[in-house]
């Protein structure tokens, strides 16, 4: 079966900087994968570059097996198809539950559906009794968790996440977490991808995991021998929590 | 002597001149600054500096093209719309069109990019990311409505030129003021000048209520 995600001699350079550099990767389906690395490693970067945002200067994209190159209207309905979640909170000027109806309503949902399906999920993420409330006026951990939902309402086949619990409490990173739990286990089909600077929660929720550093990857395991076994120096410095960065 | 104006008739002829020119240039100038601030291309920058640079076009230059074009030599002379509100209302389009289109560019430019990324990423086409952009810079966009129709109303070379100030057809509250001062008719021209200000301000209320409605 072909990979859900597969990147060959992705390079992307920003002026003079190199922020990713030849980057080979395949990443099933099913699979929790977790992208680790100090700040400015290429992270996020090539998690943009994989929805689209960005466009490589060299390699090439696949996804179950066909070639799909950024710019393109193959690109355009691929992005369809993935959700993503940024760092920062990011809502719309509008109400909770329209927030939540955007994802569908792009997609020419009828409004009975789409009603049906924002109650769902409103309640599921803990925001049915905001639903009238400007988005903007909920807290972070609260913004996090409708811009988590309005990705994932539509259910697409694979997830990105960028760094999206940092500088959240731990009540709303848990909240999170379990969404994402939630995510994966609702279909086995289902392909997460999590950039993250924190070990601890990539030792909770991948199945697998890389190590990013100067835009290369320099590992990637299994989460057991990640954490246990770590191949290269770099990733036993991180894990052990060595790396000053 | 001041001329017997029929006042109301000139305050409702003012705003649907000034009303229609906003409504045009609005028409034009908000998708053409949402194309021009949202696309990248070659030449953008020099566009954007001659937009900014038509705020300060001469209302009798208006005045001129549209007297020039509409003439009866003119080369649509045909229409015979010269000296009527028509000809008024394209004088003053073509001066809300530069301040539309350039409150518009920086109104979307504004915009966080984390927004346009996420719009993008949620999968909307180019054309649903554009509407949602333009949403998201809503003050922005009513402000260069407001400012459009804030020029239109204080107008008065090109709706002179173009209309000609001819009692019961084309006369404005600008031009009835003009005309009122050079005949000494001090009194009466404050008047208007009066009922000027107050419908401007009652525009400018509705256009504000309109600006901070929460969008919901």
């Amino acid at each position: 079966m072909s990979a859900a995600i597969d990147l060959k001699g992705v390079t992307k350079q920003f002026n003079d900087v190199t922020a990713v550099k030849d980057v080979d990767v395949s990443i099933a389906h099913g699979e929790i994968f977790g992208i680790l690395g100090p700040s400015g490693s290429g992270k996020s970067t090539l998690l943009r570059i994989i929805d689209f945002l960005e466009t490589p200067d060299t390699g090439k994209l696949f996804f179950d097996g066909v070639e799909i190159c950024a710019g393109t209207v193959a690109a355009g309905k691929k992005m369809r198809e993935i959700g993503m979640v940024l760092q920062k909170p990011v809502v719309l000027n509008r109400s909770v539950a329209n927030n939540l109806a955007y994802s569908l309503f792009i997609r020419g949902w009828d409004e009975k559906k789409i009603d049906a399906r924002v109650d769902k999920e409103l309640r599921r993420c803990g925001l049915s009794d905001r639903r009238r409330k400007n988005a903007r006026t909920l807290s972070g951990g609260e913004m996090q968790r409708l811009s988590f939902a309005r990705s994932t309402v539509y259910g697409p086949k694979i997830l990105l996440l960028d760094e999206f619990a940092a500088n959240l409490d731990p009540r709303n990173v848990g909240l999170l977490e379990e969404q994402i739990r939630r995510y994966s286990s609702e279909d086995p089909s289902r392909t997460v991808v999590i950039v993250t600077h924190n070990i601890f929660q990539a030792k909770r929720l991948c199945t697998r995991l890389a190590l990013m550093w100067d835009g290369e990857i320099v590992e990637i395991s299994d989460k057991n021998a990640f954490f246990e076994n770590p191949r290269d120096p770099r990733s036993s410095a991180f894990v052990k929590g060595d790396l000053v960065y | 002597m001041a001329i017997e104006y029929d006042v109301v008739g000139v305050t409702l002829l003012s705003l649907y001149v000034s009303g229609c020119a906003t409504l045009l240039g609005s028409a034009i100038g908000i998708p053409l600054g949402a194309l021009i601030g949202l696309r990248e291309f070659g030449g953008k920058g020099l566009i954007k500096t001659i937009t900014y640079t038509m705020y300060g076009f001469p209302p009798v230059i208006s005045g001129l093209v549209v007297y020039f074009l509409f003439s009866r030599a003119g080369p649509l002379g045909s229409f015979g719309i010269l000296f009527t509100p028509t000809a008024m209302i394209i004088a003053e389009t073509l001066l809300v069109i530069p301040l539309t289109t350039g409150i518009t560019i920086t109104s979307v430019s504004e915009v966080d990019k984390s927004i346009k990324d996420t719009v993008r990423a949620l999968g909307a086409t180019p054309r649903q990311s554009v509407l949602t952009v333009m949403r998201e810079a809503w003050v922005g966009l009513v402000m260069a409505a407001m400012i459009g129709f804030g020029r239109c109303i204080a107008e008065v070379g090109a709706a002179y030129m173009v209309g000609g100030n001819i009692k019961g057809e084309t006369v404005v509250l600008t031009t009835a003021i003009m005309t009122e001062t050079r005949q000494g008719e001090f009194g009466y021209a404050i008047g208007l000048g009066v009922v000027l200000i107050l419908v401007a301000m009652a525009v400018f209320l509705f256009l504000r209520l309109l600006q901070e409605k929460e969008m919901l």
